[in-house]
């Protein structure tokens, strides 16, 4: 793979091609063994007639109807679609949307200006916040005429040069930072320095 | 101070009814507070305006139904542009589980406008990520040899021509977690495809340093960059509809911060004392 | 009629996972439950269709190509894992997967991540000369910013002196990022919960705009 990207010339290239078709494959199993997993802690749980049996009874009924839908009826098919519309979605857009209250208690429990740097943190927090909203810049027009003259947008200028100039900064650092580490553990991996990965040691 | 010292120990249930009235009220009764297109945006907007028609452009709908509410107005209002400029789109996805939501959001927002087959293709999923990226940059067939439901892509006419990236005038990202940076290396460095980046809020901070190396042209940051790209397409949508809450309960995180520091300063200068 | 159906039972879903936020009770338990199985059976059928019938059952029956055996049988060394005698076997299609990933990212990220990177950084001040003044002053935070936050980082050298000066502003560069993030995270959860309520009250209840 390092050998193409230098010479992208045959036969290098016609191995390259194959190598990823090889790797799309091998990836398909991965996929099924993670939901082995998941098969094996629900029925564990209904062999054991633990006090969540009907849960996981629930589990494996909504697996087999979806499944079942999908394979025989096909998952461009109106059953799937709707199956899929009015289950999957709503139930997993509404487990994520549980955080919006979260993190507004954490917020208001945690939060706190105990040092010089949360300070920082948090008053670049509430600018962010305040700014990148439409009532930032709606409340700055509410302000005297030559006020807004002398400067049109202050909340949307302020928030931009922070996210364009000190972060991106901070962001590009943490992004060197772990490219040179994956760099370090790829070539550990390719001269077999690293081989936690297969379980070494076992 | 009792009432400092109870709301140190307010009950969080009380900020979730908070919470839920911020979003619910200003969604009965809209206030219509104006929305700014940023620069990051509006290029992305430029971009594909400036295409003549005929062009093609890939989209990688890389998100599942958790980031519906920032990713699907946004996904909606690119198609539609894409679709009113006869632009071709090739959508395409690396999560499973966002596959038949791919299916559904090219298919809503073609509605009247667009023709399947002849105006868009959808690819669907296969598994690899960066392996589909990197296959893609030599033959799309060779990785999708059928579309999303099982017609070979020789029989495709949206695919006619199309071969590779180089084929490709723009590839839009619409992620919900780290694709954009794998399309960045392996699409954009290695085959120097032209990229857009449109993301969730929780990433877009992530990708600026992109954005200032041009290794992007453009980043749509989440309901809010959603909005903006409706207000350009003057379509108003669900992103549009949500700005007023998202104020609002923005302004309720930040008086909650607020009144959190006064009470615990007071309660601690108290208790030093 | 299936659409109107379909919308009361995602509203009822909906509000069974919210009823969480009270506090933990047999609705949410179901919901959850439902979902965990419901997306496993939608992963079961997505690819089976996408992947093993596309990727491996079209090309080889239709199209004869054999070659495509050999990752099918690497793959199916997978299941290995599930006997233990013959677990080692996993290596194989671990090592190889991970092998072309490792191979493929070097160059690519060294080129994306460090090189661009660096570039972006370095290239304001090859044409100082033509820049604004303000353009010249957030380069030079950025530049500044950028190595102070890589001293940080390095832990090889103990921070003190002017390596702890330099690691300080470090730190102070990365509260402002991550208060930015924060700032965008909290964003970011409120949408979430928007597209829920609008769902509920525009879709379902037809009461809001």
């Amino acid at each position: 793979m390092i050998i193409q990207f230098f010479v992208p010339h045959p036969p290098f290239t016609n191995m390259y091609e194959e190598l990823l078709n090889w790797v799309r494959i091998i990836g398909i199993f991965a996929l099924i063994i993670g939901l082995s997993s998941l098969i094996k802690l629900h029925y564990t749980r209904i062999a054991r007639k633990t006090r969540d049996l009907p849960y996981s009874i629930i589990v494996f009924v909504g697996m087999a109807v979806m499944a079942a839908v999908g394979l025989i009826k096909g998952i461009e098919g109106a059953w799937f679609e709707w199956l899929f519309k009015n289950i999957q979605v709503p139930m997993q857009a509404t487990m994520f949307s549980l955080l919006a209250f979260f993190i507004a208690s954490a917020a208001y429990r945690a939060f706190r200006a105990r040092t010089l740097e949360a300070t920082l943190m948090l008053v670049t927090a509430v600018i962010v916040m305040f700014a990148r909203v439409p009532i930032g810049e709606f409340l700055w027009q509410r302000m005297p005429d030559s006020a807004v003259q002398l400067w049109a947008n202050p909340p949307g200028d302020i928030s931009d040069w922070i996210l364009k100039v000190p972060s991106m900064a901070a962001r590009r650092g943490i992004l060197l930072g772990i490219s040179l580490g994956a760099i370090a553990t790829s070539l550990k991996i390719i001269l077999g320095i690293e081989r936690s990965y297969m379980g070494a040691g076992e | 101070m009792k009432i400092l010292d109870k709301l140190a120990t307010l009950d969080r249930r009380y900020i979730f009814l908070m919470v839920a009235l911020t979003v619910i009220v200003p969604l009965l009764f809209p206030i219509g507070m104006p929305i700014t297109v940023t620069k990051e945006v509006q290029t992305v907007y430029d971009y594909i305006e400036k295409l003549p028609p005929g062009s093609t452009i890939m989209l990688a709908m890389d998100y599942d139904p958790a980031a519906l509410a920032e990713l699907y107005p946004m996904n909606l209002a690119v198609l539609r542009h894409a679709y009113s400029r006869d632009i071709k789109v090739i959508g395409m996805t690396l999560w499973i589980t966002g596959a038949t939501l791919g299916n559904l959001v090219m298919r809503e927002a073609a509605e009247g406008i667009a023709q399947e087959g002849e105006d868009y293709v959808y690819l669907g999923f296969v598994t690899g990520a960066a392996s589909v990226i990197m296959g893609m940059g030599e033959d799309i067939s060779a990785v999708y040899p059928t579309d999303y439901g099982g017609r070979p892509l020789s029989e495709v006419p949206a695919m006619k021509g199309i071969k590779n990236y180089k084929d490709i005038d723009l590839l839009i990202d619409l992620a919900a977690g780290a694709t954009p940076e794998s399309w960045i290396a392996y699409a954009g460095s290695k085959y120097g495809q032209t990229i857009a980046v449109g993301c969730t809020a929780v990433s877009a901070v992530g990708y600026y340093p992109f954005l200032n190396s041009n290794q992007i042209i453009g980043l749509i940051g989440g309901m809010k960059g959603a909005a903006e790209y409706e207000k350009l397409i003057e379509a108003r949508g669900t992103a549009t509809a949500g700005m007023d809450s998202q104020s609002i309960a923005h302004i309720l995180i930040i008086v909650l911060i607020i009144v959190a520091n006064i009470s615990y300063f007071a309660v601690r200068k108290k208790t030093t004392v | 009629m299936g659409t109107t159906i379909g919308i009361f039972i995602a509203a009822g879903l909906t509000l069974c996972i919210y009823s969480f936020l009270y506090k933990d009770n047999p609705f949410y338990k179901f919901a959850e439950h439902l979902f965990v199985g419901v997306a496993a059976g939608y992963t079961i059928a997505t690819a089976w269709h996408q992947t093993v019938v596309r990727q491996i059952w079209h090309p080889v029956v239709t199209e004869g190509k054999f070659t495509l055996l050999i990752p099918t049988a690497i793959g199916m060394l997978m299941f290995s894992r599930f006997i233990p005698k013959y677990r080692w076997l996993i290596r194989w299609a671990l090592a190889f997967t991970i092998g072309v990933g490792a191979g493929a990212s070097i160059p690519l990220s060294m080129h994306s991540f460090i090189f661009k990177q660096t570039e972006a950084t370095l290239q304001p001040f090859s044409g100082i000369g033509n820049l604004q003044f303000t353009a010249i002053i957030n380069s030079v935070i950025i530049a500044l910013g950028l190595l102070c936050t890589l001293i940080y980082f390095f832990f090889s050298v103990e921070h003190k002196g002017a390596v702890g000066v330099a690691s300080k502003v470090g730190i102070f560069f990365l509260m402002v990022s991550f208060g930015a993030a924060f700032g965008y995270t909290v964003m970011a959860r409120i949408s979430l919960l928007i597209g829920r309520i609008y769902f509920l009250l525009h879709d379902w209840l037809h009461i809001a705009r």
